[in-house]
């Protein structure tokens, strides 16, 4: 005999505490501390940094070290604290260009002002399993350079804009940028909201939707024209102050691909900007970003549209993985009433049919 | 009463709470209008009732008494997880019982008890849009509410039934509130749709994903779409509950043995209770 289902409370806490024991892993093996996990996964803090939409080093350890290395689960603890912190300040605009460059690249010069710096970087190396590493070893120590790094380097794009040969970016509006998080995304979005809401981005996503352009869907003659990683300043203005002040540093990485454009009615053929900026060593997704920020800029640009990358809705609607993970597995919920109606609907339908007959 | 150490009551922050009331009285100003909202990150899933939890974050109070149920049920797993939810964050009491809630939080359903005066039912809402899979763009929808463009919805019913025989929409079924705005009442199936109509009660709806509200406020008419010849039809089965005998409630079907038995049973798991404590008694 059926008996209505009771004790979803009990099972609920005895799924989580056998969660609990399956993260811990074998009890005889050490505990993963956060400092191993910022120390020596930096590219899954960084990535759960960026689309987690808040920088904090410890905070996405943590999150990585609860959520067992799935990273958009981590992303998603990360952003749900994220809500609950005040918003005490807007920053001022990163100057990348007074960036401290770890690594900087263009594929557009062979040598520019500032040279290519090469700096850590997977790029070139043999994808050969090194076994060695399992069984924890020292690195090899990299040399130093003979000279520093020049303190400021400038951007590719600004070179190339003197000659008037790339589009200059929009003039400063002097509005506060829009914020995703505090108002609902509308339609058409300005171009500051989209930036924030390709950042927030799933890489996955932005990436496939950068490789399609490539292969045809929307494509936009890219070139890397720069990409840079380093430290830079960021600035706040307090008006009770009078005078801005450095809080701190944040490791960026940043991509500006440039782009032919053949001209409209209105503007002379020239180079135009994709932009793409991450929190830490994110270059996939800076370059990614960048792509699919260009594509959108089609409409805008006056060019032919139709391609998914071009599509504003499609995109910035569907980018967000904690929103698409949350939608897509809520179908593990009962639908037991939907179920049920269907069913009965569908009985209906057969019985009419088999009385046609 | 207290909630939980280190967040506000009801874990939202008195700003936030602030913003989402306005967004509720102006869905309460315009029946069925979609008011978009700010909607914030919860620790719960998106698509799990995170725009009914914010909904009842923003209204509840400490006196209020709260119940949240998922399929009609009480004890299902989300259902559950929200109504911890609230009791830890808020402190505040809960029932199972529709008759004592002040506020009662659903999915898919609309309790079988008549609501009273000055209860609130807060849906959690998938996807708030009415026309979006016959129109996948928001742009293009706006524009639709705003000039009252329906006629693609009633073509959708009429398309059915010159196929069917019959309209093949059997939850989520649309409805027309206050004679202005079509709106989608969330996967309720169609037989809680009359339920709607000239409700005591009022009825907000959170969709926190899609970041919108709406709401039919108490008395509002609401007309399930149909024509003429082809009225609105609920669904209706042959059997009755086999735990309490109910011969008008939403039956769920379950399967019992692999021979092709099957029980029917309420799906209000709090309406079912009472009609057999009314047998015994």
């Amino acid at each position: 005999m059926y008996v209505a289902v009771k004790g979803g409370e009990q099972a609920i806490d005895n799924a989580h505490r056998l969660m609990e024991e399956e993260r811990r892993g074998p009890p005889e093996t050490p505990e993963l501390s956060l400092d191993q996990v910022m120390g020596q996964l930096g590219g899954a803090v960084d990535r759960v940094m960026t689309e987690g939409s808040l920088y904090d080093r410890d905070l996405a350890a943590l999150a990585i070290k609860q959520a067992q290395g799935d990273l958009v689960e981590a992303i998603f603890l990360l952003r749900a604290y994220r809500t609950t912190l005040p918003r005490l300040a807007v920053s001022q605009p990163l100057d990348s260009s007074r960036m401290a460059i770890r690594r900087r690249i263009s594929s557009a010069f062979k040598d520019l002002p500032g040279g290519q710096l090469l700096g850590p970087t997977y790029d070139y190396t043999h994808r050969l399993l090194d076994f060695a590493l399992a069984a924890e070893g020292t690195p090899r120590a990299a040399h130093s350079a003979a000279e520093p790094v020049a303190d400021v380097m400038p951007r590719v794009a600004d070179l190339l804009g003197q000659e008037g040969l790339l589009e200059s970016n929009p003039p400063e509006c002097g509005s506060e940028p829009g914020d995703l998080t505090r108002q609902p995304l509308d339609f058409p979005a300005g171009r500051d909201v989209r930036l924030q809401n390709l950042a927030r981005g799933d890489e996955g996503f932005l990436l496939a939707l950068a490789y399609s352009s490539q292969r045809g869907y929307g494509h936009s003659h890219p070139f890397a024209g720069e990409i840079r990683l380093g430290e830079v300043a960021v600035v706040i203005d307090p008006e009770e102050l009078g005078f801005p002040i450095e809080i701190g540093d944040i490791t960026v990485t940043e991509c500006q691909m440039i782009n032919q454009f053949l001209g409209s009615k209105d503007q002379p053929p020239q180079f135009t900007r994709g932009y793409g900026l991450a929190f830490g060593a994110a270059e996939r997704k800076a370059m990614a970003m960048a792509l699919v920020d260009r594509g959108l800029r089609a409409p805008e640009l006056g060019e032919e549209t139709g391609s998914p990358i071009q599509d504003e809705e499609f995109v910035l609607a569907h980018s967000d993985n904690v929103e698409a993970s949350g939608f897509v597995q809520h179908l593990k919920l009962p639908h037991y009433v939907d179920f049920q109606s269907e069913l009965e609907m569908i009985r209906r339908l057969r019985s009419v049919r088999e009385e046609n007959q | 009463m207290t909630g939980l150490t280190g967040y506000n009551f009801a874990y939202l922050d008195e700003q936030t709470k602030r913003m989402i009331r306005r967004s509720i009285l102006k869905a309460v100003a315009i029946p069925g209008y979609q008011a978009p909202f700010g909607s914030r990150e919860m620790p719960l899933p998106y698509g799990w009732g995170t725009g009914g939890i914010q909904v009842t974050a923003s209204i509840i109070g400490a006196d209020d008494c709260l119940k949240v149920i998922d399929q009609g049920a009480d004890d299902t797993t989300n259902a559950v997880s929200i109504r911890r939810f609230f009791a830890r964050t808020a402190g505040i009491r809960t029932t199972t019982r529709t008759r004592d809630a002040t506020i009662i939080q659903t999915r898919h359903r609309i309790p079988e008890t008549p609501l009273r005066a000055g209860q609130i039912l807060v849906y959690q809402v998938p996807i708030p849009e009415p026309l979006r899979w016959l129109e996948p763009r928001d742009s293009e929808t706006r524009k639709m509410h705003a000039l009252s463009d329906y006629g693609v919805m009633h073509v959708k019913l009429y398309e059915d039934i010159a196929r069917f025989g019959r309209i093949s929409t059997s939850y989520d079924y649309p409805v027309l509130v206050d004679d202005r705005y079509l709106m989608r009442p969330s996967p309720i199936p169609k037989f809680d749709n009359p339920k709607m109509d000239r409700s005591p009660a009022l009825q907000l709806f959170g969709a926190g994903r899609e970041k919108r509200i709406y709401a039919v406020p108490p008395w509002t008419p609401v007309k399930s779409l149909d024509f003429d010849d082809f009225p609105f039809e609920p669904q209706s089965w042959d059997q009755c509950c086999s735990l309490c005998g109910s011969g008008v409630s939403f039956l769920d079907e379950v399967v019992i043995d692999d021979q092709g038995g099957r029980m029917f049973v309420c799906s209000d798991t709090d309406y079912c209770q009472d009609q057999r404590q009314e047998a015994l008694t």
